[in-house]
């Protein structure tokens, strides 16, 4: 069981680890909207209709 | 999938929705877009250069995706213009920032955001920009943070690609008090998470130690489990519960305990009594306990503040419904306009207001006719028609036509900043109830460290060993916490939710006082009914009709009064000036036109100044209607017959106040045969006509008198001072005076739906707040003894305290999710929502 004596340390830098992560996180602002993300991952990459090269329809940005 | 969302599939009938933004298309028009292969319907050039934008990048999938209509994009130009002004430095310094020599970073407040798609679209369209590093758009404060590189791209050309696709893009920079809210969020939830975390890291070593306890375990390893779990609860305590040490120092310092001493006590005895054990390696430790109850208590205070936090955003959103830019005319009447900043404009400006845009300030229509949408401020979601004269207030959407407006009030002054005053401020004051249950709370705690003073000696001197994890249950298991946040949370989120339904509580006693009437006092004009009245019929005594209504129009010229309303729209347009214009609230007017000094108003009034008595048998056809008089000093001039529609939910109010127990009641300064035709048709059994408003007020005080309760619902303009006497006031707040009044409860829409939502509101928050408060007190004295009797050992106490607080949280918030089902049953723009594909 000597093992422990070296794992509980290591758990702590771990701790360490994640709470820092967790500071980072709130401070970038990773926990402002907790709404949106939900419906985000819903909506990433969207092949629009393969037979619509909407022809002739003059808009000056296809630079998705 | 390729029908992309459009229920109406290939229709092309004339009351066909505009597929962009759902608002009909006008017939004969044909604005078409290739939007998924096929060809749609759209209702101005401005949807149709939307619509093409989104579909040529590519992005037509927003279509599929959205949950409602977008906005109407007519106002496309200004929209433009508006993200052009971003660039102005006096406009939009206070959202940027410098993040490097290159790099810079903008808050942008974006208008017209509905749905999840359209943060969708918008953050696609950015990522789709050369220069643009990082766009986020945040769903529920519909704010969008944008970080770009200012060799390549700039604001203003950001602004504008987000206004091809249609949404309106202003500078945010948050107010103090905002900036302390989301800091103080931010603040608490790295305390959740640190707590949070270390808290599993000290119970997994405790359940260790209570295994080993039964088990039997190394000492060595025993000591070394002890000090890990300090070493973590350090932190914990420390850092995470800092706001409770500094909550009780505070508390101590000014003589009044709060609750947060005996939690600080409970933690402090607790953490010092395990410290102390690990290091003279005798005794209990209770890290775990420390650790957990730390961390519960955390999180009932975060759901308190994301509440609250909700609530200011909200407020907030109706606070930048102006948009930043208008277009002043050079000249009255004329054609030729500027682009100026909002700011700048002032009263007696002209400004011009295409169609599609939002007005920038409060106004008066000089030209143009249109319909204005002002349902973000009222919730009222009819769209109100206007016409020259008639006010418009700043942040309403012009859906129709064209107008020119003359400007009447702008910044602090309109009325869009006052209700947002007043909202600031309703949430700010601590309703009585809670005010009481602080100091109940105060009291309680102070019984609290009594008992647990006592419970400490006593196990001291009977059993030794048991003292400290009892006195330490006691204490934590008794903290008060729940009774403290019990009323605060629930009127929050009350006031919050009533706000979207239009109904503006600007005192936070309001909703609980709502509960307590006994008496629901009516006016008629412009309450009960529309107070929209049109001239029915004039008899000129002695004077020609066309006379008779210049004078009078001349006379009402200044009043707000619904009659002179209708008597000003009967006026030729040239009408004499009249002098020496006073006004008596509640009775008319007088002035001189010409030479002659006039009276008008009701009869009573002018037969009281003038002596004259208008003859019973001249309006003997029109018993249900009201009557204005027109009198000079020789005799009576005219007579005027006006009529007025009952609202149509007057009815339906009236019987559901009755039958949540309260009478109803109808104090009007009409004349008899018109407030009993009200009544009647109404079914008020008590009902006085013939008031004026040193009569109302009499009449009220007679009925407090006799311990009712009174809720007074008046027009809010001359019944100012029974709204004061009454317990409760609820003014009817319409067009430009929405805000201007003084009363409890503002209905924004001037619908008297609000009253029965105010009423339904203020019951739920009441049955809410009983629920807590029952809950917290039944909680505390059923764990007071079973605590004193060392039945609660500290880790149960700290999960039954905490878990008490989150019940009380919960259950409040549940009133702002709740929501009544709407309840208009005509939307204009007659769109059935695209669905989600």
């Amino acid at each position: 069981m000597e093992i422990v004596y070296l794992l509980l340390p290591l758990a702590g830098v771990l701790v360490v680890a994640i709470g820092a992560a967790l500071l980072w996180a709130v401070r970038s602002g990773q926990f402002d909207d907790l709404e949106g993300p939900a419906y985000r991952i819903l909506m990433d990459d969207d092949p629009v209709a393969p037979d619509d090269p909407a022809p002739g329809d003059g808009a000056p940005h296809a630079d998705d | 999938m390729n029908d992309n969302g459009d229920p109406n599939g290939g229709r092309h009938d004339g009351a066909q929705p505009c597929f962009h933004c759902g608002a009909p298309v006008p017939p004969g028009s044909d604005w078409r877009a290739m939007v998924g292969g096929v060809a749609r319907s759209l209702c101005c050039p401005g949807c149709r250069a939307v619509a093409e934008t989104i579909a040529g990048a590519g992005h037509a999938g927003y279509y599929q995706r959205r949950a409602e209509p977008a906005r109407n994009a007519a106002g496309m130009s200004d929209l433009l213009a508006g993200a052009a002004a971003l660039d102005h430095p006096s406009l939009a310094g206070g959202c940027q920032r410098d993040l490097d020599a290159h790099r810079r970073e903008a808050t942008l407040m974006i208008a017209g955001i509905s749905c999840a798609a359209c943060v969708w679209l918008i953050e696609r369209r950015l990522a789709g920009v050369p220069g643009v590093l990082q766009a986020e758009v945040n769903l529920p404060t519909h704010r969008l943070t944008v970080r770009w590189d200012r060799r390549r791209t700039s604001l203003g050309a950001i602004g504008a690609e987000i206004a091809r696709v249609g949404y309106l893009a202003q500078p945010y920079s948050p107010d103090a008090r905002r900036r302390t809210l989301a800091g103080q969020r931010r603040a608490l939830l790295r305390r959740l998470g640190v707590a949070g975390l270390l808290g599993m890291q000290v119970m997994t070593l405790s359940v260790a130690l209570y295994g080993g306890a039964w088990y039997g375990m190394d000492p060595a390893m025993e000591i070394f489990f002890r000090w890990s779990a300090l070493l973590l609860s350090v932190p914990v305590v420390a850092f995470c519960a800092s706001p409770f040490l500094a909550g009780a120092w505070r508390g101590v310092r000014r003589a009044s305990p709060g609750m947060d001493l005996p939690v600080t006590l409970g933690i402090a005895l607790a953490f010092g009594a395990s410290a102390w054990a690990t290091f003279t390696n005798r005794g209990e430790v209770y890290f775990d306990s420390v650790a957990m109850f730390v961390f519960l208590l955390l999180g009932a205070r975060y759901l308190e503040l994301a509440a609250r936090a909700r609530a200011a955003d909200a407020t907030e959103r109706l606070a930048v419904a102006t948009p930043d830019t208008a277009r002043r005319l050079r000249l009255p009447h004329g054609d030729d306009y500027e682009i100026v900043a909002s700011a700048a404009l002032r009263p007696g400006d002209w400004v011009q207001v295409p169609d599609g845009a939002t007005l920038a300030a409060d106004g008066v229509i000089a030209a143009g006719e249109s319909v204005f949408s002002e349902a973000h401020l009222s919730g009222e979601s009819a769209p109100v028609p206007k016409r020259p004269g008639d006010r418009v207030i700043g942040g309403s959407l012009n859906l129709a036509h064209p107008v020119t407006v003359r400007v009447s009030a702008c910044g602090e002054h309109t009325v869009l900043a006052s209700i947002v005053r007043l909202l600031e401020r309703a949430h700010r004051e601590r309703p009585r109830l809670a005010r009481l249950a602080d100091r109940a709370a105060g009291a309680f705690v102070l019984v609290v460290l009594l008992l647990a003073l006592v419970t400490a000696l006593y196990w001291q001197a009977h059993a030794p060993g048991e003292w400290l994890p009892v006195t330490v249950a006691v204490l934590i298991v008794t903290c008060p916490c729940a009774l403290s946040l019990a009323t605060p949370a629930a009127v929050t989120s009350a006031l919050s939710a009533l706000m979207r339904e239009g109904v503006l509580v600007t005192r936070g006693d309001a909703l609980e006082n709502s509960t307590r009437v006994t008496h629901w006092v009516f006016d008629k004009t412009g309450t009960l009914t529309e107070g929209r009245p049109r001239l029915v019929r004039t008899f000129g005594l002695g004077l020609p009709e066309q006379e008779a209504h210049a004078i009078a129009a001349a006379l009402e010229r200044g009043s707000q009064h619904p009659l002179a309303e209708a008597l000003r729209q009967a006026a030729p347009p040239a009408a004499a000036p009249a002098k020496e214009l006073r006004s008596f609230p509640g009775g008319g007017v007088s002035g001189s036109v010409g030479k002659t000094r006039y009276w008008l108003g009701a009869p009573a009034f002018v037969t009281r100044h003038t002596g004259h008595v208008l003859d019973q048998a001249v309006c003997a056809g029109y018993p249900e209607h009201s009557l204005a008089v027109l009198a000079d000093r020789e005799c009576i001039r005219a007579a005027f017959v006006l009529g007025d529609r009952i609202r149509p939910r007057a009815a339906a109010l009236v019987e559901e106040l009755r039958s949540r127990g309260g009478e109803v009641w109808l104090l009007s300064g009409d004349r008899d045969s018109a407030v009993q035709a009200t009544a009647a048709s109404l079914a008020i059994a008590h009902w006085e006509s013939g008031l004026a408003p040193g009569d109302k007020l009499q009449r009220v005080r007679a009925l407090q008198r006799t311990g009712a309760v009174v809720a007074m619902v008046g027009d809010g303009s001359n019944d100012s001072p029974v709204l004061a006497q009454a317990q409760v006031s609820i003014a009817m707040g319409t067009g430009a005076r929405m805000a201007a009044v003084n009363a409890d409860v503002v209905l924004l829409g001037g619908e008297l739906a609000g009253v029965s939502a105010l009423a339904a509101t203020g019951w739920r928050t009441r049955r809410v707040i009983r629920q807590n408060l029952a809950w917290a007190l039944l909680y505390n004295f059923g764990a007071l003894p079973a605590a004193a009797l060392g039945l609660v050992p500290p880790w149960l106490a700290a999960a039954g305290m905490s878990a008490s607080s989150l019940v009380v949280v919960a259950n409040a918030l549940r009133l702002g999710r709740q929501r009544r089902p709407a309840h208009d049953d005509t939307p204009v723009t007659g769109r059935a929502p695209a669905q989600v594909a």
